[in-house]
């Protein structure tokens, strides 16, 4: 009975360390350890507290355009699965503009059109946000909000559209006000649905993020290439962005299993 | 005056002297062009049992699912419990309930169980049965959580109050559906075709928790095609052709010795 995990479920036929799995352990580990000792990692410690505070500011960036972006997509889908006219038409418009068009663009209009008029309108100079105005990091947070809320927005409308009717009868048969029967079923129901959808899209915004590098926010990206410029080190910095990216979409494909795992797999 | 707008009038016996629960007077339902009810009358008093019959089309589902305002009716009265849901018309002819806290009030006293279960998914069986207690009637948590183990046991389905509805059988999510429409202490319950979605197999349990529900005093509306279940625990059968109350009258009489043509045909083919 002294058997370790492993050992028990290889015995199992079901293990996890089979032998073609410890074979490409092997391999991934060989290029680590190459890359660890044939490259060039001597800028490295000089760099580390700008390449935490980047990694810091990426993550910050993704975390706070995702909630909010969400929080935005909410309405816009539900505007569009079950608004009147007047609420659907608005959002589809927002959503079709957004995402016909590339994040790029939005960002520098925002930046350059929005940050290079607001110099111009006296109260706006006056006022208690001017300090932050001034800023890249607003028109970073704005423009990568707008774009998720844009695309998720339209996930959202086909989770609200695909929550069967049932569902909504009954709590209406129960008496239940259109608030609470949206809060306690639909929204839940819809969100559920759209979960697996929202991980990825999450990924994809985490790889949007970069672009803000060129509106001189600092974000990982940016030190990877600062590193560069002043080293004409160019490998080891890309290759350092590279593994810092894969470990957050981990991160993030790892919690959105968890959260997906709190509902049962035969919901809906 | 055709027989349905006199049928309310002429109550059997039994249910003389009991407070009415529900009253249904000259209903029409028109969907578009489709005149689907064109005047059906219908009451209930305390303690009785309607079962509603009738050909696929014929409006039985419509009329149920009228009284509680889940199909506005086009025109007619209906009263629960003695209060009447007002309605209004817009300018296109539409009917909708005039006060939505009246009809939301209204539809929590009416313990709807439809033809398809309509489980909360995303909710174990407690959740779903503790739901419109905690939400929408206000009951304490812990209070309502009892109240529920109690319902679940009675219709045999304690031991899967944490269990989700996609993993439990039709029977099993039905007799769950009552238990959660039987936890808003209704005044009326609500039967759409409860067993129409079921396997062959499965009818049984559930049909005996509903006649168990009759035999203790239940004002219930059942709309079924179980014609054999109909005549065990209805106290009053109607029967419903082409939205018009054909013929109704206590089951012995109904089944026993049909007058309408068309009752007598309706039960041939179904018997």
């Amino acid at each position: 009975m002294a058997e370790t995990p492993a050992v028990a479920a290889v015995r199992k036929g079901g293990g996890w360390l089979q032998p073609h799995r410890i074979v490409l352990i092997s391999i991934a580990l060989a290029i680590v350890l190459a890359s660890i000792f044939y490259l060039r990692w001597d800028w490295l410690p000089a760099y580390l507290p700008l390449a935490v505070q980047g990694i810091w500011r990426t993550i910050w960036l993704l975390a706070v355009t995702s909630v909010l972006g969400i929080a935005l997509a909410i309405p816009l889908g539900l505007a569009q699965a079950a608004g009147p006219w007047a609420l659907a038409a608005p959002a589809r418009a927002f959503c079709t503009i957004i995402r016909g068009t590339p994040l790029l663009l939005q960002l520098w209009l925002l930046y350059y059109g929005l940050g290079s008029l607001f110099p111009q309108i006296p109260w706006i100079r006056d006022s208690f946000l001017w300090p932050y105005l001034r800023q890249a990091w607003p028109y970073g947070v704005l423009s990568l909000t707008l774009s998720f809320a844009g695309y998720e927005g339209e996930v959202m409308r086909g989770a609200f559209a695909g929550v069967p009717k049932g569902q909504l009868e009954a709590a209406r048969a129960f008496g239940m006000r259109r608030w609470t029967a949206f809060r306690r079923i639909w929204l839940p129901q819809a969100l559920h649905r759209a979960l697996p959808t929202l991980a990825g899209e999450t990924v994809l915004q985490l790889k949007a993020t970069p672009l803000v590098a060129t509106i001189t926010m600092v974000d990982i990206y940016a030190v990877a290439s600062r590193v560069r410029q002043d080293t004409f080190i160019t490998y080891e910095p890309l290759l350092l962005l590279a593994a810092v990216y894969m470990a957050v979409t981990g991160i993030i494909v790892l919690a959105f299993r968890r959260l997906e795992a709190r509902f049962p797999a035969r919901v809906g | 005056m055709s027989a349905g707008q006199t049928a309310w009038l002429s109550r059997p016996a039994a249910g003389q002297g009991a407070a009415e629960a529900l009253h249904v007077e000259n209903l029409h339902k028109k969907f578009g062009e489709l005149h689907v009810l064109k005047g059906v009358s219908l009451s209930a008093r305390d303690g009785d049992v309607i079962a509603i019959i009738g050909g696929s089309g014929s409006g039985k589902s419509t009329l149920l699912r009228c009284i509680n305002c889940l199909e506005n009716p086009t025109s007619g009265i209906i009263r629960v419990n003695g209060e009447e849901i007002r309605l209004k018309a817009d300018s296109y002819g539409n009917t909708y309930p005039a006060d939505r806290r009246q009809i939301e009030r209204i539809r929590s006293r009416l313990g709807m169980v439809f033809q398809s279960f309509n489980l909360w998914s995303h909710m174990t069986l407690l959740e779903n049965v503790i739901e419109v207690p905690v939400h929408v009637l206000g009951v304490k948590k812990e209070r309502a959580i009892v109240e529920a183990e109690t319902l679940l046991a009675r219709v045999g389905l304690a031991e899967k109050r944490d269990v989700y509805p996609a993993f439990l059988s039709g029977g099993q999510q039905q007799r769950a559906a009552i238990a959660r429409a039987l936890a808003i202490q209704p005044r009326v319950m609500l039967f759409d075709e409860p067993t129409s979605a079921l396997d062959p197999e499965l009818v049984g349990e559930v049909l005996r928790v509903i006649g168990d529900l009759a035999r203790e005093g239940r004002t219930m509306v059942l709309v079924t095609h179980e014609m054999k279940f109909a005549r065990e625990v209805a106290t009053h059968v109607v029967y419903l052709y082409n939205g018009v109350v054909e013929e109704e009258g206590p089951p012995a009489a109904l089944f026993g010795a049909p007058k309408s043509e068309r009752l007598k045909q309706f039960l041939r083919n179904v018997g």
